[in-house]
């Protein structure tokens, strides 16, 4: 018979933490803006088939970064659990707030109970009906969810994208106005070539599905 | 809300299966007894094609037995961007069945990132129709009619079913419900190959004209109360629904040409 080695809870967690914070540092990361008719979504990918940001449900989107096929696995159960909720009851009863708490109890029982934790970090994004309050979710590798106002960032670059977005947000900004601030605060973290961008809005004009890809063509080269 | 729903039915772009793997899909299962005819009593909605799209019509009178249940139901509905749906038969089961085609084409097209194509969506209704078998047998029938442009095609499409499933794509023009052959015999004698999408849609309220003065379940424009046959549009940009400003007239002038 062998027995197991005892290992402290404190190092089980602290090792699991460091893991997924190894393995999200090495992605590419993801901000999220508010302008003047909703919220726009831009990430660093240089994939054009594979994407980081996705429509949710009629108002409410989604972004990932880390491993691909496990924040891809909670994209897809987001959108079943927002779909069927909708269905079940209506569709102004599907809130980035009950989603965002999913997603979070989700994360955190991976993270207690499997051997090795999700190494991804995910927003959740929700525009108002009004157009003033939008809601921005960050869940992280263990679960925890933070509420954030006006802008928020997500991987390996998130702290020097936090900062240089204190220095170039501004309220109430067009579309236009948001993404050249959204390229520049990520060639200002990153200090290189951006290989190549993603980016989505949730915007009030859309009508009733309010998500929108931006086209190549809208998005900057380079 | 719970945790999220981590594991998925196969395909797992399904929203229907997935329904049904949470046990949430409404299934009903009635007592065996007499078998009823597999016709839709009532309701009268029709589509045809012009160049460059299709458009679908339907009256909004529902009937039980000989009463008028509701004067202003809704029996043509947007699909996604480029289709529509309409019904015949028992309402609640068929606006139900709208309502889950409906989610499922957009849960489709989020979990995959594309839409589903115009067959694939055809073919996914007749799924829909033939899972309500049972239920027809015992005489609560629903039979819907579908359109959509097909981007890949470059053209309007246009399918008819039965209510055992069965899936027959139309070139020309199709109607369902109790009156849907004086629609179609209307349509057979004005119909053209290079309608444009007015002329269409005035053929599409006169055959609905034409059906409501023979078929009692089937409602004609009310004109006191203001109340128009619904009528949608596809074509390559996409699907519009007619404002009443525009049927208000095409009703007012198919009436007035009745003999």
């Amino acid at each position: 018979m062998t027995i197991p080695f005892y290992v402290a809870p404190e190092q089980l967690v602290r090792d699991k933490a460091e893991f997924a914070r190894k393995g999200i540092a090495r992605g590419r990361s993801i901000i999220a803006v508010d302008y003047a008719n909703g919220v726009l979504l831009v990430a660093e990918n240089p994939s054009k088939a594979l994407h980081k940001i996705s429509e949710v449900y009629d108002r409410i989107a989604f972004a990932g970064v880390g491993k691909y096929n496990e924040f891809e696995t909670l994209r897809k159960a987001g959108i079943r659990q927002a779909d069927l909720m909708g269905y079940l009851y209506s569709r102004e009863d599907v809130t980035a707030m009950g989603l965002a708490t999913a997603f979070a109890q989700t994360l955190g029982a991976i993270f207690t109970r499997e051997p090795k934790p999700f190494e991804v970090e995910v927003l959740i994004v929700e525009i108002s009906e009004g157009g003033d309050e939008h809601r921005l979710y960050r869940v992280t590798y263990d679960g925890t969810l933070y509420d954030e106002r006006n802008f928020v960032a997500i991987g390996g670059k998130a702290e020097q994208l936090t900062e240089a977005l204190q220095e170039l947000w501004k309220p109430t900004m067009t579309l236009e106005r948001a993404l050249e601030v959204a390229t520049d605060v990520f060639r200002r973290a990153e200090g290189r070539e951006i290989e190549g961008w993603e980016a989505g809005v949730l915007d009030s004009s859309n009508g009733r599905r309010t998500f929108r890809r931006l086209s190549p063509d809208e998005l900057p080269v380079g | 809300m719970g945790p999220l729903p981590m594991q998925a039915p196969s395909p797992g772009s399904s929203f229907t299966d997935f329904l049904d793997s949470m046990g949430a899909k409404p299934t009903l299962t009635l007592p065996a007894g007499e078998k009823a005819p597999l016709a839709p009593e009532g309701t009268t909605v029709l589509a045809l094609r012009f160049e460059g799209g299709v458009v679908m019509a339907g009256d909004r009178r529902a009937t039980e037995g000989n009463l008028v249940a509701h004067r202003r139901i809704r029996k043509v509905f947007p699909a996604d961007k480029y289709s529509a749906v309409s019904i015949a038969g028992v309402a609640g089961l068929a606006v139900e069945m709208v309502k889950l085609f409906q989610v499922e084409l957009e849960h489709y097209e989020k979990i995959e990132g594309v839409r589903l194509s115009i067959e694939g969506q055809a073919s996914f209704l007749a799924r829909l129709v033939r899972g309500q078998l049972p239920m027809a047998f015992q005489g609560l029938v629903v039979v819907p009619l579908f359109a959509g442009f097909d981007e890949r095609e470059g053209r309007g499409r246009l399918f008819s079913y039965d209510a055992v499933g069965g899936r027959y794509e139309e070139i020309d023009f199709g109607s369902t419900g109790s009156g849907s052959r004086l629609a179609r015999s209307y349509m057979r004698t004005v119909y053209r190959d290079d309608l444009n999408a007015d002329e269409a849609a005035e053929i599409a309220v006169s055959a609905l004209v034409a059906a409501s003065q023979e078929d009692t379940a089937t409602g004609g424009p009310d004109l006191k109360r203001g109340i128009y046959p619904t009528v949608i549009r596809i074509g390559a940009d996409g699907l519009e629904e007619l404002d009443d400003s525009v049927i208000g007239p095409l009703a007012e002038q198919a009436v007035e040409s009745i003999q």
